[in-house]
């Protein structure tokens, strides 16, 4: 990114949160340059929401701090912490999630509200509301009840009750989560026109992903209190950093893969050129190939690998096709031509469309205390472990592979339980992120179908738990 | 006519005997004289009645002083309540409504008793305090009612909007509580205007209210002239339930 230090108008820096023992926030740093239009995007739970309430003043951080521009002083401009600031003194307005109009105002009123407080002339009150109105296309409705409004006009009136009052930044909660797919649409469109014509900074929470491709200048993508990826939306989609930020923007296959050596990677049960370096040799990767890439026909010159397809749906203006490969794996193709179920096809992908990820993790390692001979603790409960060294005692770490874990559908037949948190599919098998009771992350291999939420018992073979012994020399 | 209907046959009985007939014999009874002709001289007697309409504006009086003290110290009560991060349990609530489980002539029997041991006069600030005692809760529970179910987020974007914690108050939470704030005023005020154990047992009868003259009429056997008055005091608090009631509507659970 083309950086100017400048230019910025928000500096996030560290900033950690917790409920209780809840951590929602884990040292986030993000910066926010003037008239940009920034999304914090992520599934729920993620804690963006959290961090724009944090900006907008209705949270304090418990550690780090947030910078903001606090106007100019002889030509330099000045920066202030706000912790401690109150909502009501900082010089940035938001439109709520379910708008929040007073009810008991109408329209003209509610838009009126800041301008009032802050005891702007009557006549420019009028001049501003009346133009804001137009911005918005609500013109004629401003006598009306707020109650007697539609979904969308209701959020016309909420961006407009905010940017009346000229903010530096303009902070939207998922603004049009409750609106209908085509409404939805069109204000995006119109919110995008508006954030060009006002040039106000805007930052954007959504959940959607195909929102913030569209909108955004800069995507922070967020998964369990953490940035995953900051970068415009062509980066991120182009280039994600981890299978996360892969799987949750746009459609992808998510593959386990081997580098070979430089630009040579191997999934799927062949080897590709590819133009990643710098990984080793020999080094566990995932591997993401867009659904599009995969180039597809009956013959192609310089087929790669053959398949055979197993369904074909039409989505508009692609056919969107998942196709077994020679090896056993299932990859999802998105292609202009339809080929029939059960057609024997060949494939090839370009070396630039492989896009090759370091593995976040190989396997899960825990804390766990070690009880005696053949018993250790973990996640909070007694496991039976056969790999203890003798005469090993107290803290140690103990390793299990993906696929060594095992779930159960009722909870009572595993040691301990956990809920499905994610999911990722991995063209032959599911990659899951389960939260154990007692809030730690188990990540699973498994062949099993489980639906997000799912609660499952969790065990583990003896053999399976590999104890290593030592006092925490890791950390 | 569907059968369900007729489920409704049972209340339909029970409103004409115990409701409509009732409030029919009211008005029959305070439109006739002692020997059962038609005459309109019991409800122009009160008119001239100096007695009577000086108890009427004693009533009215006591009623609005209680109805005032209750909502001064009833709303921040129910403001408190309802804000979760000034009370935790829901119990606090519970204890605060809990003395309407006691029966009201219980209750102000032991205070006419608490006042006696600690040897206070009996007269109109024990009357007072013995009809904010009562009726305080009916204050309370409507407004707290509306506080609890009022959205959050109202407050923050006032904030947002750059109110400061009492303009977000005046200017959001006291506005969207009126519905709960004329509910209360209702469920005091009507029952404050007709009560007559309370000033019997707090005032030994030294203050008279209305409702204490229906009740003596009643009890001498003067019962068109009784009736009459209950006419009037009908009539009242239909008029006062009408001007105050189309708010009322909006109310969601504010009655007990």
């Amino acid at each position: 990114m083309g950086e100017n230090k400048n230019d910025i108008i928000i500096n996030i820096e560290h900033l950690s949160k917790s409920f209780g023992d809840n951590q929602v926030l884990k040292d986030i740093s993000l910066y926010i340059r003037k008239g940009e239009f920034v999304t914090l995007l992520g599934p729920s739970g993620c804690g963006k929401t959290t961090l724009l309430r944090m900006i907008a003043g209705f949270l304090q951080p418990d550690e780090g701090r947030i910078m903001m521009e606090w106007g100019d002083r002889g030509g330099k401009v000045e920066f202030r912490d706000v912790a401690g600031i109150p909502p009501h003194q900082r010089p940035l307005n938001t439109v709520f999630q379910r708008y929040a109009l007073f009810p008991h105002l109408d329209v003209y009123d509610n838009i009126a509200f800041g301008l009032k407080l802050k005891g702007v002339p009557k006549d420019e009150i009028d001049t501003r509301v009346r133009k804001v109105l137009k911005l918005v296309s609500m013109s004629d409705y401003e006598d009306r009840d707020v109650d007697s409004l539609s979904g969308g006009q209701q959020q016309r009136v909420a961006i407009a009750r905010a940017i009346v009052n000229k903010p530096k930044v303009l902070l939207l909660d998922e603004p049009l989560a409750a609106l209908d797919l085509k409404m939805r649409q069109d204000m995006q469109i119109e919110l995008k026109e508006m954030h060009q014509k006002l040039g106000i900074t805007f930052i954007y929470v959504t959940h959607d992903q195909g929102e913030a491709l569209t909108l955004s200048d800069t995507i922070a993508v967020m998964n369990e209190g953490k940035i995953q990826q900051i970068g415009t939306p062509t980066d991120i989609y182009n280039e994600p950093v981890n299978s996360f930020v892969a799987d949750f923007i746009g459609e992808s296959n998510i593959l386990n893969g081997t580098m070979i050596r430089d630009r040579e990677v191997s999934f799927i049960g062949h080897d590709f050129p590819c133009v990643d370096e710098g990984f080793g040799e020999n080094v566990p990767v995932d591997v993401v190939i867009r659904p599009e890439d995969v180039v597809i026909g009956t013959a192609i010159d310089g087929a790669q690998f053959t398949g055979k397809v197993k369904s074909c749906a039409f989505k508009g203006v692609h056919y969107e096709m998942y196709v077994d490969t020679d090896s056993g794996n299932e990859l999802q193709i998105q292609d202009y031509d339809a080929y029939e179920p059960g057609t024997m096809v060949e494939m090839k992908i370009n070396p630039d469309d492989i896009q090759v990820m370091k593995k976040e993790r190989t396997e899960n390692v825990l804390d766990c205390e070690i009880i005696d001979e053949t018993h250790i603790e973990m996640l909070g409960e007694e496991f039976e472990c056969s790999t203890i060294p003798a005469g090993a005692d107290g803290p140690a770490k103990a390793h299990i592979q993906f696929s060594k874990v095992d779930l159960w559908d009722h909870v009572d037949d595993g040691v301990t339980s956990g809920e499905v948190w994610f999911i990722l599919y991995k063209g032959d098998h599911y990659h899951l992120t389960v939260k154990t009771e007692s809030g730690e992350y188990l990540y699973v291999d498994t062949d099993d179908i489980w639906d997000k939420g799912d609660l499952a018992g969790i065990s583990i073979q003896p053999g399976d738990i590999i104890v290593e012994a030592g006092n925490g020399q890791e950390k | 006519m569907g059968k369900r209907s007729n489920w409704a046959l049972p209340y339909f009985i029970f409103l004409v005997l115990f409701v409509a007939l009732p409030l029919l014999l009211i008005v029959l009874y305070a439109l006739r004289d002692g020997s059962g002709g038609f005459t309109l001289s019991n409800i122009t007697r009160f008119f001239s009645d100096g007695d009577a309409l000086n108890t009427f504006a004693v009533s009215i009086e006591v009623a609005i002083e209680n109805t005032l003290i209750c909502l001064l110290l009833g709303y921040p009560a129910a403001y408190i309540l309802a804000n979760k991060d000034l009370n935790k349990s829901a119990v606090t609530a519970i204890l605060f409504i809990l003395p309407m489980w006691v029966n009201a002539l219980m209750r102000t029997l032991a205070t006419a008793e608490l006042f006696n041991v600690f040897g206070f006069t009996l007269g109109k600030g024990t009357l007072i305090f013995g009809m904010v005692y009562d009726y305080l809760p009916f204050m309370i529970y409507p407004i707290y009612n509306v506080l609890l179910k009022m959205d959050k987020s109202y407050g923050e974007a006032a904030a947002d909007l750059g109110a400061t914690p009492s303009e977000v108050f005046r200017k959001i939470t006291l506005p969207l509580s009126k519905p709960g704030i004329f509910s209360g005023i209702l469920m005091v005020f009507m029952p404050t205007v007709s009560t007559f154990a309370i000033s019997e047992f707090l005032t030994n009868n030294k203050i008279k209210l209305f409702g204490t003259i229906i009740q003596e009429n009643i009890n001498s056997s003067m019962w068109n002239y009784g009736a009459a008055l209950s006419f009037i005091m009908l009539v009242i608090i239909g008029l006062t339930t009408i001007l105050l009631g189309g708010e009322d509507r909006e109310v969601e659970g504010g009655t007990l």
